[in-house]
């Protein structure tokens, strides 16, 4: 039993398979494309593993402190960044073969012509509570 | 009396009057709910009998359609009158429900924290950090499930036990302590089947429970067994476990919740760490192997030899490892230490720390290798 993400990246994960960029396919196909990623949610709701699941918007900024009394630098956004993530969802399965298998069915989503996108897509688990028995 | 404690009996005895389970469930759920809110101000004489009445009403509700009554009557006619079973069996048969083979873990988790332990959906949500709406889903679903199991078949207590202990070990986060949890179902469970791996788990969630202020530090990191302050460890609820045990190893029926329990025992036995009997402990450990042959025991065995017989022979065992089980390189990296091996110590600490599966192990382990970098003057 555990929780895991699953990431999506707009960039830096390897090509998919069916890797047209989203402003070139047909209307019809983005539609039914949100549309599989609604039911898939649903789906996972029903089953009982559904966690959460949020999207990114593309441009980010970088911050950090700098020193005591003084605004924080922020810097960017970044165009050429190479990991950029997209969203995520987040599961609670049973095991690891469930995550990878619903990770699998996630990454079918519908793409240009209709043909499922055979996206890459991240699986993380997360750490958890230390269990009570330890030896 | 707790009024969850009377969660099984009342959906018992709904199910023996032609109720089905889940539908006996729900209603007993709608019981509990109003029983909170109207109990303040009109304690009942008789809570159960309160409940049943609340129950069966609510129960009567939700069916009351043509077709839902004429079933419930045949069916009604085919039970056994009310009153025959013994309550007992109506709670062992509940705990076998809900720890049916045909339910994934966390669905069997789920269902025994609500059927047996009357929690709510949302108190359950919240201990295991996902949204009421799914765990509302996860548990109608395991109902469903389990919706043609016949309630007078007997089950096998060992699944029960593994559902337990998954509900033990998860600890506590949310408003509900799960490990406390554990140990009154596991009570209760012991009250109604004489079962000396039942005494067994019983015994090992008192001895672990026993050490929880000792487990933890003030500022939330783990204290490993070794490191513990002993004088806060909870003697009572210590030697509580370990009657239980021995009255458990007397039924002389061996099983591997015993085992285990008998090695928690053996480490609650020493006042100090250093007093701890390792020579038992690896005996222990032997037994288990018999019993079980898994590797996290093999794993676990390994650190005892090296207690016992000194870091090269804990070492040697080690070899006989499987390296993909968890926690593998965190042994490595102390039987290294113990033996000598900083450098190869600090190496494999900062491994087994990527590896962890959990923050507090990792934050530990992480200053393992920062303590031995430090020492070796290294940054």
């Amino acid at each position: 039993m555990g929780k895991y993400l699953l990431l999506k990246h707009y960039r830096g994960a390897p090509a998919a398979v069916n890797d047209v960029p989203m402003e070139k396919w047909a209307p019809e196909e983005i539609s039914a494309h949100i549309q599989y990623m609604n039911d898939f949610a649903a789906r996972l709701e029903k089953s009982g593993e559904f966690v959460d699941g949020q999207a990114l918007a593309p441009e980010g900024t970088f911050v950090r402190y700098d020193g005591e009394g003084r605004p924080p630098v922020t810097d960017g956004p970044f165009a050429e960044t190479k990991d950029l993530i997209a969203g995520w969802m987040i599961i609670d399965v049973d095991s690891y073969e469930r995550a990878l298998e619903l990770a699998g069915e996630l990454s079918a989503a519908p793409g240009a012509g209709g043909k499922p996108i055979h996206e890459w897509l991240e699986v993380r688990p997360f750490l958890h509570m230390p269990p009570t028995v330890t030896e | 009396m707790n009024l969850r404690e009377l969660t099984p009996s009342v959906i018992g005895i709904l199910v023996r009057r032609g109720a089905d389970f889940a539908a006996a469930e729900d209603a007993v759920q709608d019981a509990l709910v109003e029983a909170v809110r109207a109990w303040p101000d009109e304690p009942p004489r008789d809570p159960k009998g309160w409940l049943v009445t609340v129950a069966w009403r609510r129960f009567l509700d939700a069916t009351r359609s043509e077709a839902a009554r004429r079933q419930r009557e045949e069916r009604v006619s085919e039970e056994p009158p009310a009153g025959r079973a013994p309550e007992a069996d109506d709670t062992l048969q509940l705990y076998f429900l809900c720890a049916h083979p045909s339910l994934t873990a966390a669905s069997a988790v789920a269902l025994t924290l609500r059927a047996v332990g009357g929690l709510t959906t949302r108190q359950i949500a919240e201990a295991y950090l996902v949204p009421e709406a799914t765990m509302a889903q996860r548990i109608s679903r395991a109902k469903r499930i389990v919706s043609g199991v016949r309630l007078d078949q007997p089950g096998d207590v060992g699944t029960v036990l593994r559902v337990l202990y998954l509900v033990f070990n998860e600890g506590y986060s949310g408003d509900v302590d799960l490990a406390a949890e554990a140990i009154r179902l596991t009570r209760v469970l012991s009250s109604v089947i004489d079962h000396p791996e039942v005494r067994g788990l019983l015994a090992l969630m008192l001895l672990h429970h026993a050490r929880r202020a000792a487990r933890v530090a003030a500022d939330g990191s783990l204290v490993p067994l070794a490191a513990q302050d002993r004088g806060r460890w909870d003697t009572t609820v210590i030697a509580e476990g370990v009657t239980i045990l021995q009255a458990a190893l007397g039924q002389d029926r061996l099983g591997e919740f015993q085992a285990q329990t008998a090695i928690a025992a053996l480490h609650a036995d020493a006042r100090q760490a250093s007093e701890t009997d390792w020579v038992q402990i690896v005996e222990w450990y032997d037994e288990l192997l018999r019993l079980t042959d898994s590797p996290v025991v093999r794993l676990n065995r390994a650190v005892a030899v090296g207690e016992a017989d000194g870091a090269r022979a804990g070492l040697a065992a080690l070899a006989g490892v499987d390296e993909s089980v968890p926690r593998y390189t965190a042994v490595a990296a102390y039987l290294r230490e113990r033996d000598g091996d900083l450098v190869a110590a600090a190496r494999l600490y900062a491994e087994a720390a990527v590896k962890a599966p959990n923050l507090a192990e990792r934050d530990h382990l992480t200053r393992q290798a920062a303590r031995l970098n430090a020492a070796r003057g290294s940054r």
